[in-house]
């Protein structure tokens, strides 16, 4: 007994089963960090008063976050691309430097969070203040989870494309597709907390 | 698709991997329906306590009492505590942990991948996982009634700032329910793919059993209602241990002493976090339950579905309107007239797909030559329950009503109608209608129908008074049934005959147990297809085995063409092919493509 549709689509969804899961995860996913930004806006807007995140937080850092994380999704998508062609080599590279990328990016944030509490900074300081560690601490397991999958990926996970190159593929472009999504909602988090 | 070696590959596998850790949807549908009946029987447990405390209230409860111990129940009596913990646990087990993983986990798994013709989930292995994280947060549950403070005890609903400085057992909640979470969220996407994905050549969206369809919209609310319950449960977690005030707001006062938090938060907050899960969820109570109704209505009457169509068409806006009527359940927050008026006005809306769906399901009754067995003694009880469940529940999206009605007994008559002789009925229906399928034996229609009649009159019983005294303004939570208070006097006679009735629904569930055991060895035994129904899970074996079909079935037709004229059977199953052809049980779905 054999699932259809695992690697090959199903003609008339144009889609196999993968591909459905992972967006179906992201929706899930959307709605997540949905609630959380929406929770930001009725926190802050009942607020008496509100800090300027630029003021208490590190813009520096979190830009140079910033970039680190891009430049984690141009590698994912360039390693995604080398499988297509077939050259194994430059997707470890590649595949690679997106894991080192991703390590760079909570090894930044584990300094931020550090100052934070050498300043007397936590949590329980103020409502920006748990916003802000309960959001970027979420995000930051998400690229945890996001770094143990491209990991996998990367080393015994390889073992798959000696017999199914194409199911590999389909991996790597899901794996790609979550690790996408993990920039994006940093893409929105950078602005909402430390810059407005 | 090879159909070979269906029953020499698992019979290889080991008593493990083939009962435990299994990844056979059918398998994992039944581990399933066993925990949740075993849940729900649980949770109906605690109110059996909290109907005697309701009944006679101070007053010591004889033989058992005294198992409770002093932290409880001492001298047998109980403590306010104790019947907050009962309450909050029994909501919560009875939603999270009986109805949905029955009514989704149990029948979703074990009956949309036969009825869409697929050898099983799509995602077996995230099947095994989402069944084993539901367990996970059922123990977890379970345990919290033996942490220092005992279980949570803020109400199934946990509104902050209660429960944001409750004891321990709140934190064990909220670890319980982020397990559940996990759960529905990979069940939801398993179901939706497989649906998409999985469905049998010639099975196009308009040939879905109405069941399938409403495990669809389902799962749609799962994946899409949960995540925001799951963005407040880690913000009470913060709240809890990491001293957040996301829920707490400023100058918080608590038995006179000004609590040590930074405050600034809003428990507001948590009521629309979780009301935007909670309203979709009591969505996930009903739409299964209408799903069963329907196979079985179908079915007993051998008539088509009257508009079936429109049933589809209702529950795909219903699902959709699911989540924008949330806030109905705070009318009284303060928010606003014109927030007020939308929930208000969207509530009033989302009645009518709900009214469309029970008008079609009565009016196919109509010029039926109905068969009253077991399983549609269920599904016609159904059909009133959930019709009053439904119109108690209009007086309460109307603002105005709603500011007498909030927090009483009848919000309590309201709900319970709906999920219980309505949604549970329903469940009830189905063991009846699918345990051939199951099993290859029927369960008794002699103990079924003395399961039936006491249960239906017996609910009535439990739920009924509640409505009236709801009226007289007695209010929910109350520990001693409203005995303190003068408005509740004259209905307070109510609290014994409702506490009767739930003892003797208690005693009546005995013939069920008893018919679902005896039946496993001394059923019936029946064909592939004992009730002559027309959808794919009919041409399975009974049992199915591994991978479930013997070949590829194909949907030929729609899913309810029952006494098609000129036919010679009442049935004409979806899988048979000719029309002109006899269609006979079990060896219709072999075609040759
Ligand atoms: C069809 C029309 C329905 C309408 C107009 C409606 C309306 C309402 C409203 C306005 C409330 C809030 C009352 C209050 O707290 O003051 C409520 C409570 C509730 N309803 Fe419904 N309802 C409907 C159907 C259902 C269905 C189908 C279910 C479940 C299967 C359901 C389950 C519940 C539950 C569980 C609560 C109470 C939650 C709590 O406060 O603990 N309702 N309903
Ligand atoms: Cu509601």
């Amino acid at each position: 007994m054999e699932i259809p549709y695992t690697v090959s689509e199903r003609p008339d969804t144009g889609l196999n089963n993968v591909k459905i899961g992972i967006w179906l995860f992201l929706a899930s996913e959307i709605m997540l960090f949905g609630a959380l930004f929406a929770s930001y806006i009725l926190l802050r807007v009942g607020a008496t008063k509100w800090p300027d995140g630029s003021s208490i937080l590190s813009v520096p850092m979190a830009f140079t976050n910033t970039m680190v994380l891009i430049s984690s999704s141009v590698t994912m998508v360039m390693a995604w691309a080398s499988l297509m062609e077939k050259k194994l080599g430059r997707y470890r590279l590649f595949m690679g430097l997106t894991i080192v990328l991703g390590l760079a990016f909570l090894v930044i944030k584990f300094f931020e969070y550090r100052a934070k509490f050498h300043h007397g900074l936590h949590p329980s300081t103020s409502t920006f203040m748990a916003l802000y560690f309960t959001l970027t601490g979420l995000h930051a397991a998400h690229v945890a989870g996001g770094i143990g999958i491209n990991a996998y990926l990367w080393g015994p996970g390889l073992k798959l494309w000696e017999r199914a190159p194409q199911q590999f593929t389909n991996r790597v472009e899901t794996a790609g597709l979550f690790w996408h999504f993990v920039d994006l909602v940093w893409i929105f988090l950078f602005p909402v907390l430390y810059l407005l | 698709m090879a159909d070979s070696a269906h029953g020499t590959h698992h019979a290889e596998m080991s008593f493990w991997r083939r009962y435990v850790f299994s990844t056979d949807h059918k398998v994992i549908g039944i581990q399933y329906s066993i925990t949740a009946l075993v849940f729900l029987f649980f949770g109906f447990s605690l109110m059996l306590l909290m109907r005697w405390q309701l009944a006679y209230p101070d007053q010591p409860l004889p033989i058992i009492g005294g198992l409770f111990g002093e932290l409880r129940m001492p001298g047998g009596v109980m403590l306010p505590d104790f019947y907050n913990q009962l309450g909050a646990m029994h909501g919560t087990i009875m939603v999270f942990l009986g109805v949905v993983p029955l009514a989704v986990g149990g029948f979703g798994n074990f009956v949309v991948p036969l009825q869409i013709g697929a050898p099983d989930m799509a995602f077996p292995r995230l099947n095994m996982a989402s069944y084993w994280a539901l367990f996970l947060g059922g123990v977890t549950m379970f345990a919290s009634f033996f942490v220092p403070g005992g279980a949570a005890q803020s109400g199934w609903t946990s509104y902050p700032p209660l429960s944001d400085i409750a004891p321990m057992g709140q934190t064990i909640w909220l670890v319980g329910m982020l397990f559940l979470i996990v759960s529905s969220l990979l069940g939801a996407i398993n179901f939706i793919t497989t649906i998409l994905q999985l469905r049998a050549p010639g099975l196009t969206f308009m040939r879905f059993p109405f069941f399938v369809w409403a495990q669809f919209v389902t799962a749609f609310l799962l994946l899409l209602g949960f995540p925001p319950l799951q963005a407040a449960g880690i913000f009470q977690l913060m709240d809890r241990l990491a001293g957040t005030s996301f829920f707490l707001p400023s100058g918080l006062v608590v038995s006179g002493q000004p609590i040590a938090a930074t405050g600034g938060g809003s428990p507001i907050l948590w009521q629309h976090l979780f009301w935007f899960l909670a309203h979709p969820e009591v969505y996930v109570l009903i739409l299964p339950a209408m799903g069963i109704v329907a196979e079985v209505v179908a079915n007993n009457t051998r008539k088509p579905l009257w508009g079936y169509k429109s049933m589809v068409y209702s529950l795909l806006f219903l699902g959709f309107m699911s989540f924008i009527v949330w806030a109905h359940h705070m009318f009284i927050t303060g928010m606003g007239t014109a927030m007020s008026s939308f929930f208000q006005t969207t509530t009033m809306i989302i009645s009518i797909p709900s009214v469309i769906i029970l008008s079609c399901l009565i009016i196919s009754l109509w010029g039926g030559s109905i068969r009253f067995n077991t399983p549609m003694l269920f599904a016609l009880a159904f059909l009133p329950m959930f019709g009053i469940g439904g119109l108690t529940g209009l007086p309460l999206g109307l603002a105005t009503a709603d500011i007498h009605l909030h927090d009483t007994y009848y919000v309590i008559g309201h709900f319970h109608y709906v999920v219980a002789p309505g949604t549970i009925l329903a469940l009830f229906a189905g063991i009846y209608y699918w345990y051939p399928k199951a099993t290859g034996r029927k369960m008794s229609e002699f103990l079924g129908k003395l399961h039936f009649w006491p249960s239906f009159i017996f609910m009535n019983g439990v739920f009924l008074p509640m409505l009236i005294q709801g009226l007289h303004g007695v209010q929910r939570r109350l520990y001693d049934g409203g005995a303190a208070y003068a408005h509740a006097q004259p209905v307070l006679h109510l609290n014994k005959i409702m506490s009767y009735s739930a003892w003797g629904l208690a005693l009546t569930q005995v013939f069920f147990i008893v018919n679902f055991f005896w039946s496993l060895r001394k059923g019936e035994k029946t064909s592939d297809n004992p009730w002559e129904a027309t959808t794919i899970e009919w041409s399975a074996p009974s049992p199915p085995p591994h991978g479930n079909f013997v070949s590829m079935p194909q949907a030929y037709r729609g899913p309810y063409e029952y006494s098609v004229p000129g036919h010679p059977t009442d049935f004409l199953p979806q899988f048979s092919p000719g029309a002109g052809e006899k269609a006979k049980t079990g060896q219709a779905g072999k075609t040759s493509h």
